[in-house]
């Protein structure tokens, strides 16, 4: 086992041409002050979690108001395959969140693809609380069907209990020749240029992107059919698109080297809220401008008015609060205190700023109130808004929501 | 040049990345695996990568390519055992291999013809892996260039191939082709979201078929069931006798045969679509031609050996070349193993052009990992050839229900859900009447593999066309007619002109007699009803939703013209006409058991998964098959099943997955594994 893993560790350095992605078990009891990244198939992330616990056992107990889960396995069902961001997401908190509850349960993702995460999203509507080791992870891709009215959304998320929300944000960039017409921040000579964009649907998270740059007076055409943002980029990068956006992990993954060989160019970042709710620059992406910077400067772009707070509420809906953490309906209040303050303990470990931002980004990981206030600002969008994106989608796309 | 500034180190990372214990101790496992997997017959590439699948989920790239490659290698070495010993090709790939490697066992020189074909396996898989390192060297700057429309090229190439394919009857290959398209699209569309043969009220189908269920139905399916109708007896087998050195002396003797076969087997296998099922017939008909003395070849040739045994495993070598270069699969078990890459890691390498410009070190290590399996496999061969014999002398009526669970469990991975299994089943059924009737099964997964790709690369490359041509004419025409896709298209149209020609004397699957007309033809019927509904239900789609609605009209319409020409074709012939092959009548004589005595009992472990869940349907499926039809005692059906279970909750626990819950599961609250 121990050659075994130190061998995968020199490996996964090797590849990813960084620190270590994985801590063998015999490290952990030295290095548990300093990192516990798990980077690695869930067999050896058991017995990582395994290891963990005979450490931990000692040292945690059950809270007087919490629930134990000593002995039991925590099932983490995430609606998307083995392959997306969610399944990075759960899988860098599911060591860390066995680690932290009370009684150190294993803790599985299981993954529940199908439907763009409906058909998951459905399934956990119908799971009712019994012992608190049912969690489910939902997305931005399952938010905004629900938001849309969309006739398979069979869920409520009102009838879940949120105890993690946690944020992300997203870049939109160009080749250099057209951002090189850009004048400062005004948009207005790329509006005569025609624009291709490789679109995952326009019903999805997509729909963020595509609005904002028809708010900046784009003219930009999707092209449908692409199985992730990731092939929108390989177009981007083939010369067939030539405007693109990526969320902040495959921004500096997959972007970054292509700014640096001087292919893509930044144009702004979608923003984050701050705790007032008002747009301001993505701690990520601290020298970039927002949208909303580019759109002010921009004539004929307005943020006021219908159409940005229409952008707005799916922009807060899509992104601060993309991921978030749920316990099925009817959970004990026992259940939510335990959960909450795990991924509370996890937030508040001295290397967590450390680890996280490689692998989350530097966005907030919400729990406990702040938390019910991101579900309630992701799940609730105006009805006005609602009613011009639904209005937008049928006039710009064609896609009858209500059919 | 690009060769030393960017492929010699590429290919020193590739080698360091596979020359580590873990790495090489993998690709044993997986040399081992794909060994007993080629032996037992019916089962061969498809079936061995579909069972890895499951295990592939976040796996280690390197890890999980040792053991998919050290599989895929060897089963056409290993596959040698079943059909020199006991006349049954071990898998597609070795059909000819049977021709004369059969009678020389029966001659007692067994050893001889396993010797010969292990050390023309062993060069031909060397010649395949040689190969694929030069020619992504070479292709590698021009895949680079590669964009939509060439993409779509490539695609239409590797459909145009399903006229070779076609064998006897072109219309039947094509109408086959267009059958597995029209499954293909079945589910969401990729561009509106439109649904296309599919309600919300039944959720599984929204996102379509899974080509593991696919792959297994069509292929795996048909094969067990009828290899278990059979049911062949173990005195069929002869013993191994002596002349190991000579079989290697043979095979010197006639290197350059073994060259040459090689070399087609690189061709064909290169050609997306082919694969196995024709490589060796071709190899075997060259032997033929070139051998002086003719008379002895179906009597014990060794050139009938060496010549089938040497292009098989080169082919591999050349299925990788489209596979890795541009993401379409060389062959069905290449499909298989497209999708598998897309698991490994965390879904960041994906093979074609992506993979050539990014991954250049994981394409080379997958060349040395396909060398080294086939030095490793041939070398195990070889070492425990007597021990591997002794598993052909396993009476399939064990070996199937054992299958049978693995086939299950794998297909249920997929989707974790029941309804798996019964696309499993009805894929299956589909697959075991197109191999009665000579429909191509090849054909069809090809069709169904390149239909999403088809039709988004369709979609896409017309719609950035408009938009170029709006920019301006030159600007549209230098898109879409670039020089790389006017090669394309004229490789295309010599293929398909060829390949018709060819066609008639490629037997994928071996000859098949003709039956009576009736039930040919009601097969041919149900498959038309099929088609008139999918494209009746694509023609209802809205119109701001039309892509989704282009290409299942197009491909309907086209294959419900080929269904309808076959009918008429049909009514005019007379019965003895190669349209009316039916493998029941050809095969009566062999069958023991009935085809519906035999699906029955896999209706019936359907049926009782749905009311029990799996593991206890399975404990009665296997008990009841081993006692009844394997006509065991009661105490060794009773310690099968219980080794079965045992197996499967293992290989369950050690993924953590759960089984299909059935009926009772939704009353009673169990422990698991019989949640």
């Amino acid at each position: 086992m121990k050659a075994w893993c130190k061998l995968r560790q020199a490996y996964t350095a090797r590849l990813a041409g960084e620190s270590p992605g994985l801590i063998c078990p015999s490290q952990i009891a030295a290095e548990r002050e300093e990192t516990m990244i798990i980077k690695t198939t869930r067999r050896v992330a058991m017995g990582l979690v395994a290891a963990a616990a005979a450490t931990f056992a000692t040292e945690t107990s059950a809270g007087g108001h919490g629930i134990s889960l000593e002995g039991k396995t925590v099932e983490w069902v995430i609606p998307f395959s083995e392959t997306g961001g969610s399944a990075k997401w759960a899988n860098f908190y599911a060591p860390l969140l066995s680690e932290a509850l009370p009684g150190n349960p294993t803790v599985v993702v299981k993954f529940m693809p199908g439907a763009g995460s409906t058909k998951g999203a459905n399934w956990f509507q119908e799971q009712q609380y019994e012992d608190g080791t049912l969690i489910f992870g939902s997305s931005g891709s399952t938010q905004f069907p629900y938001l849309l009215g969309d006739p398979r959304v069979r869920y409520e998320y009102n009838d879940w209990n949120v105890v993690l929300a946690s944020g992300t944000g997203g870049v939109a960039y160009l080749p250099p020749d057209l951002a090189g017409q850009m004048n400062g921040l005004d948009a207005s000579a790329l509006q005569g240029t025609d624009f291709i964009y490789g679109s995952q649907g326009a019903t999805r998270l997509d729909l963020v992107p595509l609005l904002a740059w028809e708010m900046l007076g784009l003219n930009v055409e999707p092209v449908f059919g692409i199985k992730g943002r990731g092939d929108g980029r390989l177009m981007f990068e083939r010369g067939e698109a030539n405007i693109d956006y990526q969320t902040s992990s495959s921004y500096l993954k997959g972007v970054t080297p292509l700014v640096e060989a001087g292919t893509a160019v930044p144009m702004m970042s979608w923003g984050a809220l701050d705790a007032d709710g008002n747009i301001v620059r993505d701690p990520t992406f601290p020298d970039m401008p927002t949208f909303k910077e580019v759109c002010e400067a921009t004539p004929g772009c307005e943020t006021s008015g219908e159409k940005w707070d229409a952008w707005k509420a799916f922009f807060v809906a899509g992104f601060p609060a993309q991921k978030m953490v749920f316990l099925p309906a009817g959970a004990s209040k026992d259940a939510m205190v335990t959960y909450t303050k795990a991924f509370e303990d996890i937030k508040a470990r001295a290397d967590f700023a450390e680890i996280s931002a490689g692998r989350l980004g530097v966005y907030p990981q919400m729990t406990g109130d702040e938390a019910k206030g991101a579900l309630s600002s992701a799940t609730q969008v105006p009805e006005s808004a609602k009613a011009f994106v639904t209005g937008w989608l049928k006039d710009r796309y064609g896609v009858d929501l209500n059919g | 040049m690009d060769f030393f500034t960017l492929a010699l180190p590429a290919l020193s990372d590739a080698a360091g990345l596979i020359l580590q214990p873990v790495v090489l101790g993998y690709l044993v496992m997986g040399v081992v695996m794909g060994l007993c997997i080629g032996v037992f017959p019916g089962l061969g590439g498809i079936a061995g990568l579909s069972l890895l699948l499951p295990f592939m989920f976040g796996m280690e790239p390197v890890l999980g390519l040792a053991l998919m490659i050290g599989m895929v290698a060897v089963v056409p070495t290993s596959d040698t055992f079943a059909s020199v010993l006991m006349g049954i090709p071990g898998s597609s790939a070795s059909q000819a291999t049977v021709l004369d490697g059969f009678p020389m066992a029966k001659r007692g020189e067994a050893a001889r013809a396993l010797s010969a074909a292990f050390a023309s396996s062993l060069f031909g898989g060397l010649v395949g892996a040689t190969f694929l390192t030069l020619f992504i060297l070479v292709a590698r700057p021009i895949v680079l260039e590669f964009r939509t429309p060439e993409l779509l090229m490539i695609t239409v190439f590797g459909l145009s191939m399903v006229g070779i394919l076609a064998g006897r009857v072109a219309l039947k290959g094509i109408a086959a082709a267009g059958l597995g398209m029209m499954i293909g699209t079945i589910g969401e569309g990729d561009s509106a979201g439109e649904l296309r043969m599919a309600t919300y009220d039944m959720p599984y189908l929204v996102d379509g078929l899974k080509l593991v269920i696919v792959g297994l139905g069509i292929f795996a399916i048909p094969e067990i069931v009828a290899l278990l109708r059979q049911d062949r007896s173990i005195s069929d087998r002869s013993p191994l006798g002596g002349g190991w050195a000579q079989g290697v002396s043979d095979w010197f003797r006639n290197i350059w045969l073994s060259v040459r076969c090689s070399i087609i087997g690189v061709v064909v296998g290169v050609i997306p679509g082919l694969g196995g099922s024709v490589v060796d017939w071709i190899a075997y008909g060259h032997s033929v031609q070139t051998t002086r003395d003719k008379s002895k070849f179906g009597s014990g040739e060794i050139r009938g050996v060496i010549g089938p045994e040497s292009s098989n495993n080169a082919k591999e070598g050349g299925g990788l070349v489209p596979t890795l270069l541009f993401g379409i699969p060389g062959s069905g078990s290449m499909a298989i193993f497209i999708g598998a890459i897309a698991l490994l890691g965390s879904g960041n390498i994906e093979v074609g052009p992506s993979m050539l410009k990014n991954n250049l070190d994981i394409t080379y290590a997958i060349v040395w990992l396909l060398a080294l399996a086939n030095v490793v496999g041939t070398l195990i061969c070889i070492a425990a050839s007597g021990g591997i014999a002794r598993l052909t002398t396993i009476p399939f009526a064990l070996l199937a229900p054992f299958l049978f669970m693995i086939i299950s469990f794998a297909a249920f991975q997929s989707g974790q859900d029941i309804m798996d299994l019964v696309a499993l089943f009805a894929i299956g059924f589909l697959g075991i009447m197109m191999r009665r009737f000579d429909w191509s099964r090849p054909a069809f997964l090809i069709g169904f593999v390149l239909s999403n790709p088809a039709e988004t690369y369709a979609n896409q490359a017309v719609q950035i066309a408009q938009s170029r041509f709006r920019k301006g004419f030159e600007d549209g025409i230098d898109y879409i007619f670039s020089p790389i896709v006017i090669v394309l298209i004229i490789i295309t149209v010599l293929s398909v002109v060829v390949g018709l020609r060819q066609a008639k004397t490629i037997m994928a699957e071996g000859a098949v007699e003709s039956g009576t007309k009736r039930a040919p033809m009601i097969f041919l019927l149900v498959v038309l009803a099929y088609l008139i509904l999918a494209f009746v239900n694509a023609s209802m789609i809205p119109d701001y939703a039309a892509a989704d609605r282009v290409f299942p009209r197009f491909v309907g319409g086209v294959t419900i013209l080929c269904a309808l020409i076959l009918l008429v074709q049909m009514m005019l012939r007379d019965e003895t006409h190669a349209l009316f092959a039916d493998r029941e009548a050809s095969d009566a004589k062999l069958n023991a058991y009935g085809l519906w005595s035999t699906l029955a009992w896999f209706a019936a472990l359907l049926i009782l998964t749905s009311l029990l869940g799996f593991i206890l349907a399975l404990a009665i499926f296997l008990f009841a098959f081993i006692r009844r039809r394997a006509g065991k005692s009661l105490g060794f059906a009773a310690a099968y099943t219980a080794a079965g279970i045992a197996f499967m909750c293992g290989m369950a626990a050690l993924l953590n997955r759960d089984f299909p819950a059935g009926l009772l599961q939704s009353y009673v609250d169990l422990p698991w594994p019989l949640t």
